[in-house]
This record gives C-alpha cells, structure tokens and sequence, in this order.
C-alpha cells in the first residue's frame, strides 16, 4: 500500500489527502468534486452491540467447521420522494437491518442471512452457512482459494457535507414541486415526473483473519422527465441527472427548478423534430451517453466472472475471453483509449475504502492504450490470472447490495480517460461533415457476450458541415463492440469530462444491484448504423 | 462448543396467520393517525448456484419487514422496517406519521378499505418449503450427469445453473378493519450448457409453486441437447421470418404488453389503447382473434395472491377475449373516477395466454420455413406507442424448413412488439406453464422482424 493511500484511509474527515488520491481525475472532475471535500462529515463506528454479534456469528462458524468465514451487518436507510406535476406521488422511508454470514469448508461457500439480531440468531445463521458449505461439496470441482489481505481495522464515510437523509422533507418536496411547476410553463407538456432516491448504507465487516471496518455509504439519485402531448403523438424527455455518492449540496448544485423549463421545453421540440434517416452516420456521443455505453460494452464484458463461465446462466458471458488469449493482446480500441477501473473517485458511486472482503479500494487500468489489459477482480479469482498479469491482489471488486446476499464480483467506476488535447463537444462538431449527436441515455440492450448493442438517447442533434442542423427523433445505434470502438477517432479533453452513473445495475442470481459511475468524455465514431426506431416495425 | 438453540433458517419461521395478525394490531394500535395500513411479508428463501460442475454460491435467508402507511386527511407516507421490536416498530409508525404531515395533500388518495372477502387460493407447498441445501445440491448432481451424457458428442460440456425456492407469508391490515394473509411458495430452476467448443449454447427453464413439478434431470438434458445442436451457427440475412417462438420466448414477451394495459395510460393518451380522439380501446378487436389474455388467482395453473398490497381482492380479469380489448388494469382512484372496476395492477393475479391446443413440436412441424426461437434476452422499450421492443434471441436458434429443424442459426437482435405480433399470428399452442404464476403457449409468427446479427454465443 503506498503511503498516498494509507493517508487515503485514515483520512475520514481530512479534506487534503482525500484530494491526493483522484489522481488526473480529480482535476477533471472540478468544481462538484471541491464542493464535496469541502466540509465533510465524520465517520461513525459501529456500535458495541454490532461488533458483538458479528464476534458470536465468527466464532459459531469457526466452532463448526469453517477454515475462512466473514460477516456482514448492514443497516440501509433509503428514502424516496416522488412528485408529479402539481403533487406528491409517494413519499417512503425504509430500514432493513440483518446479518450475513459466508463461511468456507474444505473450499467451499456457503452463505446464510437473517434478521433476527439476537446472539441465537447470529449463531444460527453461522452455523446453517456452514451446512450449506458442506452440503456445496458434492459438486465441487475445484476449491476456492482466497488471494492474501492485510488485515485492517478502519472506518470511513463518502465525502459529504449534508446528510440527505438529514435534509427536512418540506425541502426534498418543495425543490421537486417547483421543478415540476417550472417544467409545466412549457407549452404541450402535460407530465412531468420527479424524484430522489436517497441512500445510506451502514456497513461493518468482520473477517476471521482480523478485519475489522465499518463504512458508511450515501447516495443521491435525482430524476426529471417531461411527457409532451399533440394530437395522436406524445413524446418524452428524461434530462441525465447522474446519481451520485454525494450528499445533498450536489442535489442543490444541479439546480432542478431553474432547470426543468429547458428541460421540458426539448420534450416539446421533440414533438416537432424530423424524424431520423436510417443509414450510416458519424455518430458524436456526449459524456451523458456514452457512460451508459462504456458500462454495457467494456464494463461488463471484462467482469472476470462471465469471462470464466460463472454468470453463463443469466448476464451471459464474455467476449473478452479466455483470459490467456486476450489480456495483453485483444485490440479494443484505437491507441487513443484508456479506461480505468476506480474505486476511489471523488462523488463516484461505488467508491469506498474497502470492499466486501476488506481489501482496500483500487485504481488500476482495464484498457491502455486501445489494448485490454486486465479484469475485475475478488479475493478468490487472482489464482486464474495472476501468471497472466502478474497483479496477485485482488482490485477489490467484491460487493453484495445487502446484509441478505452474498457478496460476489461487482463492477468498479469504469471510466475513459481525455484525450490529450482539450478538445469540447463543439470542436468535434465542427470536425464532423455529416454526422447525429446524442445526449442522454435512452432504451439500451446488448447480447449475452456484449457484442451487438442497440442504444437510443433523449435528445438526437443533425450535424451537417461541422454544424447543429436541428433537432432529429426516433434514432438508436447499432453496432458491435469492437468494431465501434476501434472507430473512435475523437475525443474530448479533460474539461469535458462528466460522471454518469447506474444506481440499479443487476447481475448475478439471485439477481443483485450495484451502483456504479462511468466518467467519460464527447467521442465520435466512424460510420455508425442509424436506426429509425418509428419505421423499425 | 456450547450451541443455543437459536432459531433454524426455514421456512417454519414464517409468520403464521395469528402471528401476523398480532403484529399487524400491534402497529395499528400504535398509529394514530385518520388511516393505517400495515403490509407484512415474512419471506424465507434457499437457493444454489454453480458453473463448471461447481457450487459457486449457496444461500439462504429469512427476513420479516413491515410497512406502515398513513394517511392524514389527505396526506399520505410510509415507512418501512424489518425490525420488529417495540421500540423500531413505534419508531416506523412515528416516522410514517412525521413523513406523512409534511408531505402535501394527494387529490387523488383513496380512504383505506374495511374488511373484504378472499378466495382461498393454496399456493403453499411444503416439497418447496422444505427444499434444503442436500436437497438442491442433489437436484445440481442429477442436472450436471444428465447435462454430461445429453452433451457427450460435443466433449465435456459446461454448465452453469441457478435454482431457488421461496416460500412467503404476505398479510394486509388496515385501521377500517381489514385483514388478509396468504402464504405460498415457488421454485425456479434454470441451466445453461455450453459446448467445449464454444459455439454451442443452450438454456432450460422450469418453474412452478411445486418442487415436485419440477424433473432437475430433464432440464440439464434438455439444455446439452441444444447446445449440441446448436454448434457452428450458420448465417442468415437479418429480415422478416416466420418465427416460432418457444413457451418460455413468449413469456419473456407477453407481460411486456400486460404492463400497457394501464387504464389510465390508455385514458390520457399515452398507451396504445388509447383511442384516436379521447378515450380508450376497450370493446374493440386489438389483437387476432384467437387469442385470449388473463388473470385469475383460482386458476391451477398460476395460484397467484388474491389480494394486492391495498387488500383489494383479486379476482379473475379478462384482458382480451378472442381478441377484443375487454378490461384495462383500473386503480382504485381511477376506477372511481371512471366509473369501472378496480382489478389491481395486470400481473397481480398471474397471468395466461389461450387460444390453442398443440404441443411446441406441432407447431414447429407446421412452419414451411422460420427460425425457432429458445428464448430471449435484455428487452429494452423503444417506442411505448407501439410496445416496440428490442432485444436478442439466445440459446438455440434453429432454422426450420419443411416442418424440421435443419440448422443452427446465428442469434438476432429484433425489433418487435408483442402487442403487433399478436395480430400477426400462424398459429398457437397450448399453454404450459412457464413460471410461477404463468401460463404461455409457443407461438408461430409471421413477419418477426429480425434486425442484426449478434455473434454471440
């Protein structure tokens, strides 16, 4: 570990080491990212009683058998308040406190949860996990064998300066009702939605080999769309409001109420905008797109797990694969692209100091310079590509969305790096003879291996000789993995840098989310296909 | 090791219908509000999964929450809690009380109802309830040797596989007097087998509210025969084909279309029941005429709750009968308004395709030529006008010609929608149960519009 970030992990309320850490991005995340460090609040440490029956759900695993157990206690807070137009659709507050052990016999899992916090409950559930460890190993073909962790013993919270959570609801209902009233101004807008989603997520994890730490993660997820109604036509416009593991200041600095009128004026445009001709366009994707591309088609397909066959069954699996024939050799992009794996970036939203095994939050790259470099990682899937990449640590990719389930490998801020120049959107509008630019995600699917995708948008902009020529309707891009990327051939520089993110990206089974950010810059690509989802049927 | 006698992990732990009518009093008692409703689910689930002849994860969990909602006068919160001491529970009450005073008035809240009358429907079974970690790792073994033997022609065959049992107590009660517990169970069981080759693929799926419903080694088998056959895939040209879409396929479409149904959507001109003008479809022919949509708690092949998280009884709706629009979903505060009947939300009480009566393989001897459809994967929306989709086949995809199928074919992206399709139809099959709750019969299809070619495996 290197002094940077041992600095990194004590610094629960020091705003200067905190700021070393980002690295180059930090500089680009700019102003949002200052605003986070600025006065953040201090970490909380578990409570006796939590670190107690954590100690009896240990001992009741060890005393039955298992060579490795960790327990999880989790209390999450999660608030939502949602608003249509002139009223409050529903306001909800939820709390869900259990205990979740995982244990392994002759090198295999077994995993149990309950939510009776009892010293009996913890035992109980200790010792079923070690009936389902037992019971794993008639189908066992080969042993798990976790990769070495330093113990660590440690608190931490997400930079914020306001609990969310802590923010009166008169505030949270009167910023959405003066959003929507703002939004309804706009002539043939009819609709309009609006809420928060709000998160804080209490963690503390208990390994047998001594770890020891609890977490505190927040989250904010805003939300605005607009519906516009004409005769036998209605159109819609959701604005990208990134989710984010910010507090409140970042809910303000998004100024939604100032906003919505702009907002919702571009569903009304949409109503009137030409509709797309399919063909083949250069296609300039703005960072409000873009993350949602680089989370299907680079953030999943190098999951360690579906490369090897373990998400087969439901997410799919990979073509990046087999490792031995693609780490250092499979040619994702042109040499332009780097993407970086991160756990550690300022107001991301899988940030945190430690992961689901207690191995310390990572940056590493997963592409450098157009070449796949390396995967997502947990403690017990080095062993299959350490002699390939030489890294015998874990990333620390292990993360499970509650006390209930099973941690397992969950996918870190997958980001593009800028380019070298300081290039804007606008630069590349005007690089660019016949080409559509698109902002905001819209309807989005990708095949099993992540190769053929078919992503929409919520704004589609005709560009003609380096030019908006005016606003177009029903387009998505298809395309195949590497072929769109190794036709990237523009990309912006560090100022144009924005974070997107997913609070509710699903995988695994029992199906589970994960909140995660994608930094990314404008980019274009060569000769995309251009659908008209209008005449598509 | 001195070991307490803590409570076991099973499903005996669910709350019984007393149990869970003493809670729900309690609560109530501590509200004081114009309104309460308490909505209680006590859920146990165990489940196995594995890759590579391996069990990757094993799990089970318990969990009781309890939601509290609250109305005063018009303003309505809730709050939510899975820990069920007195103090937590006077804390979510209190919370819901807080929340609720500061949220504004809802013109359209409706008055908490009084007590209802229920059908008993018996979805609980004890061969799922009782399904333990030997148990599923058994049903694993019996799946992976006969996935190994269907799949030796193609060498030594992966397979990676997720089965899950549930069983869950969910009880209503409200301050005007209503109470409404049911119990039930499901088991889900589905497997993928992979070629050593890896051009082959293939996927089963069973599930029902009964364990013993469910045959471990047939899925396994039929999952490696498909992947055998589905080797080397062949390319055709992206197009309009005669589609024969397998049970499980049409599963993965038709709610898609039970989600339009919303009356509401209909009525303001955001659903494609809305008529031309104001209004909405119902009474007109909006699909072929063989076709018959439903739900129906009773029905034995879905056992759905016959009640919603309001404690409206659920009954039996008919969505489209032979092919005409005959009911929407209707909220309580819609349906007032409009004067119709409150169903619930379209899935609520299962849900079933009708209108034939041959087997998969029939249907698949009648095509001329079409392409054979296992199942589908991440369908996206892409215009709600139309309920168009998008998505990709997976698993086995097969050419047929002359009533046979010939060759493997590469997957597909598509652009469809389930709602156009319906009118588009060659025939349909008898309906089999897909999931719990669901009914679904293999269709064959004109015209299914396959856009791209995927190479994925």
């Amino acid at each position: 570990m290197s002094p940077t970030r041992r600095d990194f992990l004590k610094a629960t309320t020091s705003t200067a080491a905190a700021l070393a850490v980002g690295q180059q991005l930090t500089t680009a995340l700019g102003a949002e990212a200052r605003i986070a460090l600025a006065q953040t609040l201090p970490a909380p440490a578990a409570d006796a009683a939590v670190i107690d029956l954590a100690n009896e759900a240990l001992n009741a695993a060890r005393g039955a058998g298992a060579s490795y157990a960790d327990v999880r206690i989790g209390r999450y807070r999660r608030q939502s308040v949602a608003t249509r137009e002139r009223q409050v659709a529903g306001v909800s507050d939820s709390e869900s406190y259990g205990l979740g052990v995982r244990t392994i016999v002759n090198g295999s899992w077994g995993f149990a949860a309950t939510s009776v916090m009892t010293r009996a409950g913890a035992q109980a559930a200790a010792r079923e996990a070690v009936v389902m460890s037992r019971a794993a190993r008639a189908v066992q073909r080969r042993p798990v064998e976790l990769a070495p962790v330093k113990p660590v013993t440690g608190t931490w919270i997400t930079p914020v300066t306001r609990d969310p959570l802590e923010v009166p609801l008169e505030d949270k209902v009167a910023l959405l009702l003066a959003t929507n009233e703002a939004a309804l101004k706009v002539g043939n807008v009819r609709f309009v939605n609006s809420s928060l989603a709000l998160l804080r997520e209490v963690k503390t994890l208990l390994t047998s080999e001594g770890t020891n730490v609890t977490q505190t993660m927040i989250r904010v997820g805003p939300f605005f769309s607009a519906t516009a109604i004409a005769a036998n036509d209605f159109q819609s416009y959701e604005e990208e409001l990134a989710p984010r593991g910010s507090g409140w200041e970042y809910v303000e600095s998004l100024n939604m109420p100032g906003n919505a009128e702009r907002w919702a004026s571009l569903a009304a445009e949409k109503l009137k905008a030409k509709t797309v001709d399919a063909g083949q366009y250069d296609l300039i994707l703005e960072p409000t797109n873009l993350w949602l591309t680089i989370h299907e088609s680079i953030g999943h397909p190098t999951e360690l797990d579906r490369a090897i066959g373990e998400e087969a069954n439901y997410a799919g699996t990979s073509f990046v694969a087999p490792p031995e024939k693609v780490i250092g050799q499979l040619q994702y992009g042109p040499p332009i692209m780097n993407i970086q794996a991160d756990r550690t970036q300022d107001g991301s939203l899988s940030r945190v100091a430690w992961d689901d095994e207690g191995v310390p939050a990572d940056q590493w790259l997963i592409v450098e310079k157009g070449v796949f470099k390396d995967y997502q990682t947990t403690r017990e899937q080095v062993a299959r590509i350490q002699k390939l990449t030489g890294v015998t640590r874990s990333h620390g990719c292990s993360f499970a969305e509650s006390w209930n389930a099973v941690q397992f490998q969950r996918m870190p801020n997958i980001s593009l790096l800028p380019g070298d120049k300081d290039l804007g959107v606008n630069d590349i509008v005007a690089a660019t003879e016949r080409g559509i630019l698109i902002r905001n995600r819209g309807s989005w699917s990708i095949d099993h291996q992540r190769y053929n995708f078919q992503f929409s948008g919520q704004a589609f902009y005709e560009v003609r000789n380096g030019k908006i020529a005016g606003m177009l309707r029903d387009v998505a891009y298809q395309s195949n993995t590497p072929v769109f990327w190794r036709s990237m051939d523009m990309l912006g520089g560090k100022s144009s840098y924005w974070m997107g993110g997913a609070f509710n990206d699903g995988k695994g089974e029992p199906s589970q989310i994960n909140s995660v950010s994608h930094g990314c810059v404008p980019a274009r690509f060569r000769n995309v296909t251009i659908l008209n989802t209008a005449r598509s049927s | 090791m001195a070991q307490s006698p803590g409570p076991s992990l099973s499903s005996s732990q669910l709350l019984t219908r007393e149990q869970a009518k003493a809670l729900a009093d309690r609560v109530l008692a501590m509200s004081k509000a114009d309104q309460t409703r308490v909505v209680i689910v006590s859920t146990w689930s165990g489940n196995t999964r594995f890759a590579d002849a391996s069990i990757t994860t094993s799990g089970g969990v318990t969990d009781t929450s309890l939601t509290v909602i609250v109305a005063i006068g018009r303003r309505q919160a809730s709050s939510s809690t899975n820990v069920l001491d007195e103090a937590a529970l006077k804390r979510t009450v209190d919370l819901a009380i807080q929340l609720a005073r500061l949220s504004p008035e809802d013109p359209e809240l409706m008055p908490e109802l009084g007590p209802q009358t229920y059908q008993t429907v018996n979805a609980f079974v004890e061969s799922t309830a009782d399904l333990d970690p030997e148990a599923r790792a058994s049903a694993v073994r019996r799946t992976i040797t006969a996935a190994t033997a269907a799949g030796k022609p193609a060498g030594q065959i992966f397979t990676a596989g997720y089965l899950e049992a549930n069983a869950r107590a969910t009880a209503v009660a409200t301050s005007g007097g209503l109470f409404a517990y049911h119990r039930s169970t499901d088991t889900d069981y589905s497997v993928t087998a992979r070629t050593p080759d890896g051009t082959g693929s293939g996927w089963a799926r069973a599930g029902a509210r009964d364990w013993n419903a469910i045959d471990a080694a047939s899925i396994g088998r039929i999952a490696a025969q498909k992947a055998v056959a589905s080797r080397n895939p062949q390319t055709i040209e992206p197009g309009l084909y005669t589609a024969v879409l397998e049970p499980q396929a049409v599963n993965d479409l038709i709610p898609l279309l039970a989600n339009a149904l919303a009356a509401r959507s209909a009525d303001e001109g955001r659903s494609p029941f809305s008529k031309t003008g104001g209004g909405n479809r119902i009474g007109e022919k909006v699909i072929d005429e063989r076709v018959t949509l439903y739900s129906d708690p009773m029905d034995r092949g879905m056992l759905a709750p016959p009640f919603d998280v309001q404690g409206l009884p659920v009954g039996r709706t008919v969505w489209i009968e032979k092919g005409v629009l005959r009911n929407l979903a209707y909220t309580r505060f819609w349906a007032q308004k409009q004067g119709a009947r409150p169903t619930g939300a379209p899935l609520a009480g299962g849900l079933a395709l009708t209108g034939g009566t041959k087997s998969t393989e029939e249907i698949i001897a009648g095509c001329t030529r079409g392409i054979l459809v296992t199942h589908f994967f991440y369908i996206r929306s892409l215009d709600p006008r139309t309920v168009l989709q998008t998505g990709l086949t997976r698993d086995g995809t097969f050419l047929i010609e002359n009533g046979k199928i010939t060759r493997s074919l590469k997957n597909f992206r598509w652009n469809e929608s389930p709602l156009l399709m319906l009118n588009r139809l060659e025939d349909i099959g008898r309906p089999e149960p897909t999931e719990a709750g669901r009914m679904m019969p293999a269709l064959r299809v004109r015209d299914f519009n396959f856009t791209s070619l995927s190479d994925a495996v």
